[in-house]
């Protein structure tokens, strides 16, 4: 059974096909947000963290972090963001960058067994991401494109994929430890890109027997109602066998379907995590349960 | 509990045997509500040690810890995977209390055959007003489902219960439970037993055209029923009981 297993100095989160799904909070990332990419550059990381702990409080079990700013010292703002977000939560941190510089220096100081997001099939990348992520006994991302883009033949994604870990193997990374990130495309601008997904997604899971992960808001691209689309993607993506995906924990529509995706396939015991997520809270004023002087056991994990 | 030592806020370190009767008892209604088996089990044995009568542990302990699952049930704070879970450790405890219990000749709660009419397959609901009843310490035969006149006849004969609770889950079976009754009646048997009647589709209005004593809309109301007509029946039974001792 296949188990990606993830870790800050004091917390383990397993990525598998029979444990509950694994949201990772994209929250932390300056791409299209003005605001918080001019503040990290200024040295100002309030924001990142109150991102950190609004992710956590929504639950994800993991924290994507990137620092990616134009014209800016990454790998020094990227390593002081990963610094901090580790002093605030013991969420392991999935280290996003496209620029290698940037993921050694977030290697370099962080804790634990962290998730380097990403390599591609891209031999230059592959030969220069994955020593890297041996030497740190790190887990990776693994994106199914190559130099020559992104298919749009999932046949030919799946093969990328293949690649992936079979030179992951080369450099004594376990597939257990390569994420495979099957790029979603935009149900929106080809209808079959549902389908296509669901379809890699399983094989993936069935033939290299790895765990899988997604931005799952690219299903919706230029769409209406969007966090619904990428609700109903996910459950059937879960049902289809992805383990984890990089997303916004602070929508509940999708929160919602992952949470509801968990127990349909079995790994909630007893409804429990969907129960505290939705039970009602107890009205201003009332005791917090009939007769009972608040709980002194909690129940057992 | 001991992987859970000195992580979190240390809440787990409640050591059964230290405590005094009334913060066990306390403790053991909160394990209770947790569905915590194995700790009822040990409660329950601590406080079998300290020469309570199995019949003081049984009410004050395990069916003081289950009515208060019920309310929270009724007013939807509990859900049913939490009081399956509470039933389950209240077997935990019933399992110890229940051959001292019948050696001690202690007072009944009272007994219920319980099944689902002839024609439905359902059972959910059967199965969670059973287990309300055992942890309200009833003793429950349960026949399962899809039964006939004949079973219901069999079960009632040879349990002879205080009380017959019937459900169905489809308006096409529950007319059964009329057939039922009548067979009842045919027999000069129906004011043996307490008829309990319950069911998504089902009415008081229903419950009152099939001749059945009441409609329990619920488990938690079930049990609250099933409390009110055994303790009328056991008024007029009382002198009997005091003579059987």
């Amino acid at each position: 059974m296949t188990r990606t297993v993830l870790s800050s100095a004091t917390k383990e989160v397993v990525i598998g096909f029979d444990v509950p799904f694994v949201v990772i909070g994209e929250r932390i990332n300056p791409t299209g947000r003005k605001l918080l990419a001019a503040e990290m550059k200024v040295g100002d990381y309030s924001r990142v963290e109150a991102d950190a702990l609004a992710q956590i409080r929504a639950g994800a079990q993991m924290l994507d972090v990137n620092a990616g700013i134009p014209m800016a010292d990454e790998p020094r703002i990227l390593a002081k963001c990963i610094q901090l977000v580790q002093s605030l939560t013991d969420a392991p941190i999935s280290i996003d960058s496209s620029i290698i510089e940037a993921l050694e220096a977030g290697l370099a100081v962080y804790k634990g067994k962290a998730l380097v997001n990403s390599v591609t099939g891209e031999e230059e990348v592959l030969e220069r991401v994955l020593p890297l992520v041996a030497k740190h006994g790190a887990a990776v991302v693994a994106i199914s494109n190559d130099e020559t883009g992104i298919s749009e033949d999932p046949d030919e994604r799946f093969q990328v994929a293949r690649k992936i870990v079979e030179r992951a193997a080369d450099f004594g990374i376990s597939h257990e430890d390569v994420v495979v990130d099957p790029l979603i495309m935009p149900v929106g601008a080809m209808d079959s890109a549902g389908t296509s997904a669901l379809n890699l997604i399983r094989r993936l899971r069935e033939e290299l027997k790895v765990n899988t992960t997604c931005g799952a808001s690219n299903v919706s691209f230029g769409l209406p109602n969007r966090h619904y689309m990428n609700a109903a993607f996910l459950s059937m993506a879960i049902g289809a066998g992805m383990t984890s995906a990089i997303t916004n924990p602070l929508h509940e529509p999708e929160m919602a379907a992952v949470r509801g995706a968990d127990v349909v396939m079995g790994h909630d015991p007893n409804c429990r995590a969907w129960i505290r997520a939705y039970r009602e809270p107890p009205a201003e004023g009332e005791e917090g349960r009939g007769g009972r002087r608040g709980g002194r056991r909690r129940r057992q994990a | 509990m001991a992987e859970n030592d000195g992580q979190v806020d240390g809440e787990d370190d409640v050591v059964l045997a230290e405590l005094n009767d009334a913060d066990l008892v306390a403790q053991m209604h909160d394990d209770l509500y947790d569905g915590l088996a194995d700790e009822i089990a040990e409660g329950t044995n601590i406080l079998l040690q300290r020469d309570w009568e199995p019949y003081k542990v049984l009410t004050e302990a395990l069916v003081e810890g289950m009515r208060i699952v019920g309310i929270d049930f009724r007013d939807g704070i509990l859900f049913v995977p939490e009081v399956l879970q509470s039933a389950n450790a209240m077997k935990a405890g019933m399992a110890i209390l229940r051959p001292l219990l019948a050696e001690s000749g202690a007072p009944r709660m009272g007994k219920i055959v319980i099944g689902t009419v002839k024609g439905d397959i359902h059972d959910i609901g059967k199965n969670l007003v059973g287990m309300m009843m055992e942890g309200a310490g009833f003793e429950v035969i349960d026949i399962g489902i899809n039964n006939d006149v004949d079973a219901y006849l069999t079960a009632l004969d040879e349990h002879q219960p205080d009380i017959l609770g019937m459900s169905a889950l489809l308006t096409t079976t529950m007319p059964y439970m009329k057939v039922v009754v009548e067979a009842l009646k045919e027999k000069g048997i129906r004011n043996d037993y307490i008829v309990l009647v319950g069911g998504a589709p089902l009415n008081e209005e229903f419950a009152d055209n099939v001749g059945a004593d009441a409609y329990c809309r619920d488990a938690a109301i079930s049990v609250e029923i099933a409390k009110e007509f055994m303790s009328k029946r056991q008024g007029s039974a009382a002198a009997v009981g005091m003579a059987a001792q």
